[in-house]
């Protein structure tokens, strides 16, 4: 492996030639067809909506510090934490993981040069520009007052702000979704490398090829659902008008039929990452490799049949409402499957804090409480109390936040010396970590109670007695902040001074941790030969891992004892 | 000369290459069929909501024309799939010619469906607060009924009219019938669109002769994007203009 660094001893080199040398100039960069430069491109502007999203997350914390509102008019109020959430939801979450790390890391991991379709790649991130841009002049011209949901006949009749822009933007985003998932199922299937069976993919990929399948078989529905609210509202067309004998409530089934799976699209990639993390950390295979599978693909199918558990107050049928609140039931056991699996491979191996570790142990701990809560809404009875309270906006702030979020940071520091070839200062990196945990949970625990004594989602004001848990909540989304702005800094630091990393700083098992740091652009030298099991430490003598066999640089060793 | 496939770097063999542009040409058409299950499942709702209004409304439309549309359409399905034939047999001169005809077809078909839009425009039909279902059987003269008499029309709007309820319910649920005819028939007349294009480029790669037996995935895949979005017509058709014919 000409190119590389050895594995042992002394200090790494970056190699000669990476993808981030290949060529200069901003063409290099704005043409690229290459999967890697496309992640960074996806991590530049997925970053920048993560800001904007912030800075009005920021506001509404500000705001609801006093319980007549500190900050804003009621209708000002209205447009935050609508364009919150459509930034976070639409042009954060949803491409995070896929776009950025997904884009890295799947073709390397399968052992291919590039994705099925690089030119479609590039594509997909000037659609998401497009789209962005549409939404961003929403944001600017009038604002955006629908909540991030759309609900007609507010956004298609009522409302005064820009909602005809957003839903463009949106309708435009939607078909790079559509395109990454397009481009990561054909990848999969048809780019694999000689011995990269199905059941030796990563889970990381496993649970991208679920998340691909949602995308395609979603996002094409709300991209319809909004593009018939767009034409009611500009042409007065009476798809959801009441007064047309349209249905309001048809827009939220088809909405949810989106907008729940959705919530997979941003999990299940975080899962992934998870995945990776954990057996690396604990130097043991993962526990239940094809179950994690599985569990992958049952998430994203019985997450398309639980959608209409968003309307059980909207008077749905009985029958239908039990038949969702089962099925949403239903969907937490593939769930349960992956954090059990999770925590049995924690059991007996040798675990070191390294700070992806970290934020795998806190995604596993939010995740199981966001999941939980989420079984107190799908129960018929419970829901209409906590139904549209703060204790829906704390279930799906651990969900994505906790969940989606630790796993995006996490998996950002996992393969920050492969996207970088360059370390991050572990010290920070940790106390990051643990102040980014202390401060989500301090912002939104609060919430669960706020929820159950009552307090209203989308209100800007509260009765007196809910202060102490709103400025709490307050005081603990600015700690979170610090613990987003931290990562930001000093991983930006990192790229031009951090200890140059070598191949395989942890080491990990995967493919990708076979090729340089940072690696070139066709990413192997020669197409690699895999014959190994996935997660396996013990038959792997290069990783230079002690007890285990005499390394024999530069070239694999075949898996023994397990054929 | 001519240039064949030439094999982009991320592949290994022409095979995967093509493997990998058709399976990735059958995922697209999966997500334009969810595309499409949107406004399918809003339309199915809606008639089953208001049967006499949508029958009304689908009597409204141009059964001749429809009809005609359909067979052009079909026939350029058939075309497609020639040229897609000799394609793979190696008929260079053939492809350009069948591809001709095909984007012909199409063109036609587009061409009736303007003619068809203009005839809703006059008729009052555009959603809109210019809407008026009774406009025609109030202004004989400046209608021409294709397929059957006023009698018939006039008849329907009043049997209609009075099972909706009155003339204001009949007029907003033939205008949501008409919001779905819209949007239904414009999504598919831009994909129309759009299929015109990818022919007019198919048209000048094969006229270098640059698709045969070892080549063709671009006349393939474009094919199956055409035979698609016959098929949503092939569905259309019945839907919008037929189910309710009989009363007629």
């Amino acid at each position: 492996m000409s190119g590389t660094t050895t594995q042992s001893g002394g200090e790494h080199q970056l190699p000669r030639e990476h993808y981030l040398n290949a060529t200069y100039g901003i063409r290099s960069w704005l043409l690229t067809t290459d999967h890697k430069r496309i992640a960074l491109l996806y991590l530049a502007s997925v970053t920048f909506f993560f800001f904007v999203g912030g800075i009005f997350a920021t506001l509404i914390r500000i705001h609801l510090l006093t319980p007549n509102g500190l900050l804003v008019t009621p209708e000002t109020y209205n447009k935050l934490f609508t364009m919150h959430g459509v930034a976070m939801v639409f042009f954060f979450l949803i491409p995070s993981i896929p776009a950025i790390l997904g884009n890295f890391l799947i073709p390397i991991m399968i052992g291919a040069k590039d994705l099925a379709f690089p030119k479609i790649n590039l594509l997909s991130w000037y659609i998401y520009i497009v789209g962005g841009c549409f939404v961003l002049y929403s944001f600017g011209t009038g604002g955006l007052d629908t909540g991030w949901t759309f609900y007609t006949p507010l956004s298609s009749i009522y409302s005064n702000s820009a909602v005809t822009p957003a839903v463009i933007g949106i309708f435009i985003n939607g078909f790079s979704s559509i395109l990454t998932g397009l481009n990561f199922l054909v990848t999969v299937h048809t780019m694999r490398a000689p011995g990269m069976t199905w059941f030796r993919l990563p889970l990381f990929v496993w649970a991208h090829y679920a998340t691909s399948l949602i995308m395609i078989l979603g996002t094409p529905v709300i991209a319809i659902t909004l593009l018939l609210a767009g034409l009611e509202r500009m042409f007065h067309f009476g798809f959801f008008n009441p007064a047309y004998g349209g249905d309001p409530i048809l827009f939220q089934h088809l909405f949810w039929f989106y907008s729940h799976p959705a919530v997979y699209i941003m999990i299940l990639p975080a899962m992934g990452v998870i995945s990776e993390i954990i057996p690396t950390f604990v130097r043991k295979p993962i526990f239940g490799y094809s179950f994690i599978a599985a569990s992958s693909i049952g998430i994203a199918v019985i997450g398309f049949i639980v959608w209409a558990h968003h309307m059980f107050v909207t008077g749905e049928a009985t029958y239908a409402a039990i038949a969702f609140s089962f099925l949403s039931y239903l969907v937490a056991i593939p769930s349960a499957v992956k954090v059990f699996n999770w925590t049995s491979t924690l059991y007996k191996g040798s675990v070191s804090y390294d700070t992806p570790m970290l934020y795998a142990l806190g995604f596993i701990g939010l995740f199981t409480i966001g999941g939980l809560t989420g079984l107190f809404l799908a129960c018929l009875g419970l829901d209409i109390h906590l139904h549209d309270t703060y204790f829906v906006i704390a279930h799906f702030h651990y969900i994505m936040v906790g969940g989606a979020v630790m796993g995006y940071v996490g998996g950002l520091h996992f393969w920050w010396p492969k996207i970088t070839g360059r370390l991050y200062p572990e010290f920070l990196a940790r106390a990051a970590a643990v102040i980014l945990f202390i401060g989500f949970n301090l912002t939104f625990f609060p919430q669960f109670v706020l929820g159950g004594l009552g307090m209203p989602r989308r209100y800007h004001n509260y009765p007196p007695e809910f202060q102490v848990l709103n400025v709490m909540s307050t005081a603990g989304a600015s700690i979170l902040a610090l613990g987003y702005l931290l990562p930001m800094l000093y991983l930006t630091w990192s790229m031009r001074y951090g200890k140059i990393a070598g191949p395989n700083p942890w080491p990990a098992t995967g493919l990708e941790w076979k090729t340089a740091s940072p690696p070139i652009t066709e990413n192997f030298h020669e197409t690699p030969e895999v014959d190994w099991e996935p997660y396996d430490f013990v038959h792997r003598p290069d990783l230079g891992l002690s007890g285990s066999k005499p390394k024999l640089p530069g070239k694999l060793s075949p898996a023994h004892g397990d054929d | 000369m001519h240039r064949t496939g030439e094999l982009y770097g991320q592949y290994k063999t022409l095979d995967q290459q093509k493997e990998t542009a058709t399976l990735g040409m059958w995922i697209f058409l999966v997500t334009e069929i969810l595309f499409f299950g949107g406004l399918f499942l809003t339309y199915a709702i809606n008639r089953h909501e208001f049967p006499t209004a949508f029958g009304v409304g689908g009597n409204m439309l141009s059964l001749p024309l429809g009809f005609a549309n359909t067979i052009v359409l079909i026939a350029s399905s058939f075309t497609m799939a020639m040229s897609v034939w000799s394609a793979q047999t190696s008929n260079k001169k053939l492809v350009p010619i069948f591809l001709i005809l095909t984007l012909v077809l199409g063109t036609v078909f587009l061409g009736v469906k303007v003619v068809e839009y203009k005839q809703k425009f006059d008729h009052h039909l555009i959603p809109g607060h210019g809407f008026d279902i009774t406009y025609c059987s109030k202004n004989p003269a400046a209608c021409q009924l294709e397929g059957k008499d006023l009698a018939d029309e006039i008849k329907e709007i009043k049997e209609g009219v009075e099972a909706e309820g009155g003339v204001v319910a009949l007029n907003a649920h033939a205008q949501l019938y008409f919001s779905l005819y819209f949007g239904m028939t414009g999504l598919h007349a831009l994909h129309m669109i759009v299929g015109a294009g990818l022919l007019l480029w198919l048209i000048l790669e094969s006229r270098k002769g640059r698709f045969d037996a070892n080549y063709n995935t671009p006349v393939e895949n474009i094919g199956l994007y055409w035979h698609f979005v016959d098929i949503v017509w092939i569905f259309l058709f019945p839907l919008l203009y037929l189910i309710n014919r009989h009363l007629a």
